[in-house]
C-alpha cells in the first residue's frame, strides 16, 4: 500500500516537540513534506481536522503480541516487540521475519532476546540479530539474575550502540510472589514480595550501566525507591531511561481486591504511595516513555485463581487515553505526553519516527483529546480484552490514523 | 427441634434485613457481626443435637452435597462429610488426586461439571487463594469454602468462636461477644488462612488479637486488619486470655523460613513454663494437626482444664452443620428464607 496522491491535513492543532500550534501538514510519497502554515495544493486529497489535534503515531515500546486492530485503534503506528514470543526472538531468521511482518501498515521493530532463550545464561547472537533489523535488546519479561552474563551483555550492547531493554525485580526476592507484599496481598493471602525487589535491581542495573557505557531501559518503574535511583543516576549522567505503563499510574494494589486477574501484572500493581511517586517522576523527566505492554490473554489465562493467572494487560487501546489523562490532570502538557508517548521511544529505538519533521515518515494520528467513551472488556479491538480499566470512563480517541502517507 | 432455628431472634438483627442474605460462605471477611452471631446461635443448638445417641436429622433429606477437596485435608474433609450425614444430606467427596484436574482440565471446567450435576451445596478446599470465590461465581448452588490458599478458612474461625465462648461459658463468664479477651495467634501467621479468617473472626466479636511469628513469618500489614504483631513470644503471651498454636509445615522448619524445630520450639514452642506469663486459667487452642514438640509441649496440649484442642474439634461438625443448613434453607424453601435475592 502506497500513497496515491498528495494528502493534506488543514485546520488542525500540531504537536511538535516544543508547543502545540495551530497549522496544517502535508505529506507527499509517504514522508512529511511540509508542516505549519501549508495550505492544499491542486490535486491533494484534504482532511479537516476541525481543530483536533495533529500528533506524530505512538511508537509503542515493549509490546508482547502484535495486535493491528488494537494498534490502530489507539493510533500506534510503531510498535518494538518484546522477545518473549513462542519461539523466542533468539535468531537472526526470527528477528527479520517480525521486522516485516507488520508492513506496511504497522511497523515492528523487534527487541532480540538478551539471552539464548531468554534463560538468562548465554548471549544470545545480539550482532546478527542487529543486522536483521532488531532495534534493542531485550532481558524479557525476566530480570537476569547472573550479574556477570549482565555486565557482559551490557558491555556487548554499548559496542553495538543497542539499547538494552530490562525487567526490573530481583529474582530471587520475587520468587514466585504475584503480588506487593502490604495489606491488599495479606488479607487476599497472595504470595507477594516486598516493593524494594524493584530498587534492588535498578541498583545493581544501574551499577552495570555506568561501568559498561551501556544505554539501559529499565522498562517498567513503578516504586518511589527505585524512581530516586534512576533519578539520581541521570543527573550523575548515566545513559539509564526508564518507562511506565498507565496501569501503574492509574491504579494501585486495590484494584486487585476480589482476586481480580485482569489486575495481575508484572511487575505488580503497588501501593497508592508509589503511584503517587510514578506520576511525580512523569511530571519531573525521571520518566522517560509511557508504553502499552500490550500482552492480551485470554480467558485460558487470565479465568484462574490469581496467583495461577499469567500477568500481564491487554493496554494498546487505552494507552492514548491513560496518557492523555495526565494532561487533563495538570501533570504534563500535550507536547511531553506525546514525547513520553512518540518522541522519546523513538530516539532510544534509533529510528526517524515519532516527532512530526519534514522528511519523516508520515505516521501521525489524528486525535480529539476530549472525546469521551468508556473501556469495555467485552468490546475490545484486541485479541483479548484483558484491561483493567474495564468500564472505567476515559476521554480521548484516536480518531484517523495515517501510517507512511495512508490512511488506516 | 428444627422448626425453632429457622427464624432469626428478630431483637438481635437489623430491622427489615435477612439474617443471613449470602448464597455462599467464602470467607469471614463478607461477614457482618450479627452474621457471625447468627450462624454461632444456629451451631449452638447443633452441638446439643450431638449429644443425643441417635443424630440424625432430615433436615437435608434429598439434598446433595459435594466435597470438592484440591487440597490434601482428613479432619476437614472427615467433619464435613459427618456434618453433611448427620443432616440427612448425600455427601459425595471429590479428591483431587483422583479426578481429571490433574490431566489438566481447568478449575472452571470443573466447576461447570460439578454444577451440571446439579449439587445443592458444594465444599470447595483448594490451594490457590481465591480459587473458592472463582468456583462460586460459576455455579448455581452455595458454596463453602473449606480453605483457599493462604486465603481463608471460614468455619475453622467460627468453629474456634464457638468453641472458645462454650469454654468460657463454663467458667461462668458467659458472654455473646469477646469483648476485653486478649487472644495471641502464635505460629506461621504468613501462610495461614486459619489465622486470617480468626483475625477477621475474633476482632469482629470485640478480642483483642496479638500475632507472634519470627520476621520471616509474619505478613505486612496485619495492623490494618485490627491485630497487633510480636515477634518476642515471651511478650506476646504476658496476660493473654487465649493462646492459640498454629500448625509449622515441616517443609518450613529446614533453613528455608527457620532454621530447626528445635530452634523453633525454644523461641515459640508453648511450654508449661510460659503458659504461666499467660492470664490465670489461660485456654489453649490449636486447629491440628499438632506438631508435639515444635509448637506446642504435650504436656501442654493435654491439660484438661486449659486445652480445648478437642472441643474444637466437636465444634467443628456442629458449625459445617449450621453452615450447610443456613445454606441450603432457600433452596429447601424454609419459610422465611424463599424470596429475595442473595447479597
Amino acid at each position: 500500500m502506497k500513497q496515491a496522491r498528495p494528502l493534506t491535513i488543514t485546520g488542525g492543532r500540531l504537536v511538535t516537540p516544543d508547543s502545540v500550534m495551530d497549522g496544517a501538514i502535508r505529506v507527499v510519497e509517504g514522508r512529511i513534506a511540509a508542516l505549519g502554515k501549508v495550505t492544499a495544493q491542486d490535486g491533494d486529497e484534504v482532511i479537516d481536522a476541525k481543530g483536533q489535534l495533529i500528533a506524530p503515531g505512538l511508537v509503542d515500546f515493549g509490546v508482547f503480541a502484535i495486535d493491528k486492530p488494537a494498534f490502530h485503534f489507539g493510533g500506534i503506528t510503531r510498535a518494538a516487540l518484546m522477545p518473549d514470543q513462542s519461539p523466542p526472538l533468539d535468531l537472526p531468521s526470527r528477528v527479520s521475519y517480525i521486522a516485516k511482518s507488520g508492513k506496511p501498515d504497522l511497523w515492528v521493530h523487534p527487541l532480540a532476546a538478551a539471552t539464548c532463550e531468554l534463560r538468562g545464561s548465554e548471549l544470545a547472537e545480539i550482532g546478527l540479530m542487529k543486522d536483521a533489523g532488531a532495534r534493542g535488546v531485550a532481558t524479557g519479561r525476566k530480570w537476569i539474575a547472573d550479574t556477570g552474563v549482565m555486565l557482559r551483555l551490557l558491555q556487548y550492547a554499548a559496542m553495538l550502540d543497542l539499547v538494552v531493554v530490562t525487567h526490573a525485580e530481583d529474582a530471587a526476592l520475587v520468587g514466585d510472589a504475584s503480588a506487593t507484599a502490604g495489606e491488599m496481598a495479606t488479607r487476599l493471602g497472595l504470595p507477594s514480595a516486598p516493593a524494594e525487589a524493584e530498587a534492588l535491581a535498578v541498583a545493581r542495573d544501574i551499577a552495570l550501566a555506568e561501568m559498561s557505557g551501556a544505554r539501559v531501559h529499565i522498562r517498567q518503574i513503578t516504586t518511589r525507591a527505585a524512581l530516586d535511583l534512576v533519578r539520581a543516576a541521570k543527573g550523575r549522567g548515566v545513559a539509564v531511561t526508564a518507562g511506565v505503563t498507565p496501569a501503574h499510574f492509574m491504579l494501585s494494589d486495590l484494584a486487585t481486591a476480589e482476586f481480580r486477574t485482569f489486575a495481575r501484572l508484572s511487575p505488580p500493581l503497588r501501593s497508592e504511595a508509589d503511584r503517587q511517586a510514578v506520576i511525580e517522576a512523569i511530571a519531573d523527566g525521571t520518566i522517560d516513555v509511557v508504553a502499552s505492554g500490550h500482552d492480551p490473554r485470554g480467558p485460558e489465562d487470565k479465568r484462574l485463581p490469581f496467583a495461577d493467572a499469567a500477568p500481564g494487560m491487554a493496554g494498546a487501546e487505552t494507552l492514548l487515553a491513560m496518557t492523555l489523562g495526565l494532561v487533563r490532570d495538570g501533570v504534563i502538557d500535550l507536547a511531553r505526553a506525546f514525547a513520553l508517548l512518540a518522541g522519546n521511544p523513538a530516539r532510544l529505538l534509533g529510528i526517524n519516527a515519532g516527532v512530526l519533521a519534514e522528511g519523516y515518515e508520515a505516521d501521525l494520528c489524528i486525535v480529539n483529546p476530549d472525546k469521551p467513551w468508556v473501556v469495555d472488556s467485552a468490546k475490545m479491538a484486541a485479541v483479548a480484552g484483558n484491561t483493567p480499566f474495564d468500564k472505567q470512563p476515559t476521554q480521548g480517541r484516536a480518531t484517523t490514523v495515517i501510517k507512511g502517507g495512508v490512511i488506516l | 427441634m428444627t422448626a425453632t432455628f429457622n427464624q432469626p431472634d428478630p431483637g438481635r438483627f437489623p430491622a427489615g434485613r435477612r439474617a443471613f442474605p449470602h448464597r455462599d460462605l467464602l470467607g469471614i471477611s463478607q461477614l457482618e457481626r450479627h452474621e457471625i452471631l447468627y450462624l454461632l446461635a444456629e451451631a449452638q443448638q447443633w452441638v446439643e443435637f450431638n449429644h443425643q445417641s441417635k443424630k440424625r436429622s432430615k433436615a437435608l433429606r434429598g439434598l446433595t452435597v459435594i466435597n470438592a477437596f484440591f487440597e490434601n485435608s482428613t479432619r476437614t474433609l472427615l467433619s464435613f462429610e459427618i456434618a453433611g450425614k448427620r443432616l440427612g444430606a448425600d455427601v459425595v467427596n471429590m479428591h483431587a488426586a483422583q479426578s481429571s484436574v490433574k490431566k489438566g482440565e481447568t478449575l472452571i471446567d470443573t466447576a461447570i461439571t460439578l454444577n451440571a450435576m446439579r449439587a445443592d451445596a458444594i465444599v470447595i478446599r483448594h490451594g490457590s487463594s481465591g480459587a473458592v470465590e472463582l468456583i462460586a461465581s460459576k455455579v448455581d448452588c452455595p458454596v463453602l469454602n473449606a480453605g483457599d490458599g493462604q486465603h481463608e478458612h471460614p468455619t475453622q474461625a467460627l468453629l474456634d468462636a464457638l468453641a472458645l465462648r462454650s469454654a468460657l461459658a463454663e467458667r461462668g463468664q458467659a458472654s455473646e461477644d469477646f469483648t476485653g479477651l486478649k487472644v495471641t495467634i502464635c505460629g506461621d501467621i504468613l501462610h495461614s488462612r486459619v489465622a486470617r479468617s480468626n483475625i477477621l473472626c475474633l476482632t469482629a466479636l470485640g478480642a483483642t488479637v496479638r500475632l507472634c511469628a519470627p520476621p520471616a513469618l509474619m505478613p505486612q500489614g496485619v495492623e490494618a486488619m485490627g491485630a497487633v504483631p510480636y515477634h518476642d513470644f515471651d511478650a506476646a503471651l504476658e496476660g493473654t486470655d487465649v493462646a492459640m498454636m498454629l500448625r509449622l509445615q515441616t517443609e518450613r522448619m529446614s533453613g528455608q523460613f527457620i532454621p530447626s524445630a528445635r530452634e523453633y520450639h525454644r523461641l515459640y514452642g508453648l511450654t508449661q513454663g510460659r503458659l504461666e506469663r499467660c492470664a490465670p486459667d489461660a485456654l489453649v487452642m490449636h486447629p491440628g494437626p499438632m506438631n508435639r514438640g515444635v509448637e506446642i509441649d504435650s504436656d501442654v496440649a493435654d491439660m484438661l482444664d486449659r486445652s480445648i484442642i478437642t472441643r474444637q474439634v466437636e465444634m467443628g461438625v456442629a458449625v459445617r452443620m449450621a453452615a450447610l443448613d443456613v445454606l441450603t434453607r432457600k433452596t429447601r424453601g424454609v419459610a422465611g428464607w424463599n424470596d429475595g435475592e442473595w447479597q
